[in-house]
């Protein structure tokens, strides 16, 4: 299929969806603001500001502590988003949805409240060599704590795991394998389930962090069968200090709280506490309640669109984008995964991925330059840093004619 | 359409492609080390400075960056040859504070020569560690303080 082809081929009408998003009619200097860091963060529609909006405007009440009227309803509403949450990541029972501020709080939370009580002096954790730093810097941490061993899945040149190293990696002493979905940097779609029925055949626990999947794609957690995942609703055109995780409830129910204090109780003596079953275990104090009643809009207005409707715009995108770079001279595309997300991470041989953002600012073009907090992964690619195009279904084919013609200016300019 | 910012103008452009004294000072009496963790710029930092005089005789430097970072560096060692120590730091001090936006060379006396050539950081935030950088690592260099200095 060619370019024209792909175009052709659009599963959404895009002017329709981009019309949901007030920032994406503004101008930048004069020039209409393309806006391509959607792994660092997405932008918001209409329908979720509006729901935030009329949620503080006449529904706003505490959670779970009252039981007047107010509190009554604002509680249900919370407790009905948990509910959403559920069933678009094909959650068995909403009480397997713990709300946290996003996808590096629920991390850290497995790695304490799992990691702490589980993985023991000699015991092994297994990441890989492609993910984000929340999902490194726990992991070490807890190693080092306990004297276990940290290893590591490597990845070919394409950046996809090299899965034999991983059957070799997994051992009886393997507590849990924590790897991402899809790499933040690379867009590598990891064989997630795969992964999952290898580490359990061993005994170990399985995290994935969903963080760039959710947004982007169908998630069905009972279908992967894995233990945690983890994800952040500002990546998914929520408001930003929200997120949360699936935990399956056999293993959270043998997990210790990770922060403690109000709503994760069942009963507080002054000699002993009980705690709660999960997920009020791990949800203590006053949580961020306009924010969840806002990443419940926001699934509602995906779920409208569709998720495999999504995948497969993007998908195009993805195409369309990764066929321009590849044409141009002194460029190389970092990851090239067969199987991939709409992440293009961008090197050019003439210019420093700083300055390349900075002159894109300069045409109203907005790229995220630098490691992505994944310094193993630039290290295993030579690289000190990329520009990376990330895209959403908000975007469009000539927004990516247009970064291909900034690119082709900007390595003109630095030659 | 072109990209003739205040920038990236020129002599940053001419010296990013060919940066002067970029190679390792075999005889240094100061090194240092600099990083810059949120771009990954690295430098290293070679000063040979006359004990007796205050005289920085040789300066140099090796690593990568971006083009602001580079030939801040380069230019950084092209203005210090010769000079003393102490004026150096001056030099620093209003370097700092111009990228800073809180030091004005067209409105204050300064000893900044071509280098205020770099005045127009100021308008971008995000950017003037990466011309900052340089400055710090020869500091650092000066005060031996440290092996390592970072923007953060
Ligand atoms: C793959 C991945 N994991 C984890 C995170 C951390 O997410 P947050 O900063 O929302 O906690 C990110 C976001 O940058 C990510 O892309």
């Amino acid at each position: 299929m060619d370019n024209a082809e792909i175009m052709e081929k659009s599963s959404i009408d895009v002017e329709n969806i981009r019309a949901d998003f007030p920032v994406l009619s503004k101008q930048i200097g004069g020039k209409p603001f393309i806006y391509l860091d959607n792994g660092a963060t997405t932008q918001k529609p209409q329908a979720v500001i509006d729901r935030v909006s009329q949620f503080d405007s006449e529904e706003y009440g505490t959670v779970r502590r009252g039981s007047y009227r107010l509190c009554e309803r604002s509680t249900q509403l919370y407790e009905e988003a948990r509910q959403k949450v559920a069933d678009f990541l094909g959650a068995p029972t909403k009480q397997e949805i713990v709300f946290t501020s996003g996808t590096t709080q629920s991390i850290n939370l497995v790695a304490h409240s799992f990691g702490r009580k589980f993985v023991n002096a000699g015991d092994e954790v297994i990441i890989s060599n492609i993910e984000h730093h929340a999902n490194t810097v726990p992991w070490q941490v807890l190693c080092e704590e306990k004297g276990a061993k940290l290893k590591v899945i490597p990845v070919n040149d394409d950046g996809e795991l090299i899965m034999e190293e991983y059957d070799r990696l997994l051992t009886d002493k393997t507590r849990i394998v924590a790897v991402n979905h899809v790499s933040n940097v690379l867009g590598t779609i990891n064989p997630v389930k795969e992964i999952t029925v290898k580490a359990h055949k061993a005994g170990a626990k399985v995290l994935i962090d969903g963080a760039q999947s959710m947004p982007h794609m169908k998630v069905d957690v009972q279908d992967i069968g894995c233990d945690f995942y983890t994800f952040s609703g500002h990546k998914m055109y929520a408001p930003s200090g929200i997120g949360g995780m699936f935990g399956r409830m056999e293993v959270m129910e043998t997990m210790s709280p990770y922060v403690t204090g109000g709503d994760m109780i069942l009963q507080v003596t002054l000699e002993k506490t009980i705690f709660a079953k999960p997920p009020a275990r791990f949800e203590a104090g006053t949580p961020p309640i306009t924010q969840v009643i806002g990443l419940g809009a926001a699934i509602d207005y995906l779920d409208a669109i569709g998720m495999d409707r999504i995948f497969e715009y993007e998908k195009s995108l993805l195409d369309y984008g990764t066929r321009l770079l590849q044409e141009i001279d002194g460029l190389r595309i970092i990851g090239n995964a067969a199987d991939k997300a709409a992440i293009l991470s961008i090197y050019l041989e003439s210019a420093h991925p700083h300055d390349i953002i900075t002159m894109l600012d300069q045409d109203g073009i907005a790229l995220r330059g630098g490691h992505h907090c994944a310094q193993p992964t630039m290290i295993r690619f030579g690289v000190p840093a990329t520009a990376r195009a990330s895209m959403a279904f908000y975007n469009k084919f000539e927004e990516l004619d247009a970064l291909a013609e900034s690119l082709r200016k900007i390595i003109k300019f630095f030659s | 359409m072109s990209y003739d910012n205040e920038l990236y103008q020129q002599v940053i452009l001419d010296h990013n492609r060919k940066p002067k004294n970029f190679h390792e000072l075999k005889n240094a009496t100061h090194k240092c080390h600099g990083i810059n963790p949120l771009c990954g710029d690295d430098i290293t930092v070679y000063l040979d400075v006359d004990e007796a005089t205050g005289v920085i005789q040789d300066i140099s430097f090796t690593g990568s960056g971006c083009a602001i970072s580079k030939a801040s560096t380069s230019l950084m060692t092209t203005f210090l040859k010769g000079k003393k120590v102490d004026d150096s730091r001056v030099v620093f001090d209003e370097f700092h504070k111009m990228v800073l936006g809180e030091f004005d060379p067209e409105k204050q006396e300064h000893h900044l020569g071509k280098l205020t050539l770099f005045m127009g950081i100021r308008e971008y935030p995000s950017r003037t560690k990466c011309a900052s950088l340089a400055w710090h690592t020869m500091i650092g260099a000066l005060d031996k303080k440290t092996d390592e200095v970072s923007t953060e």
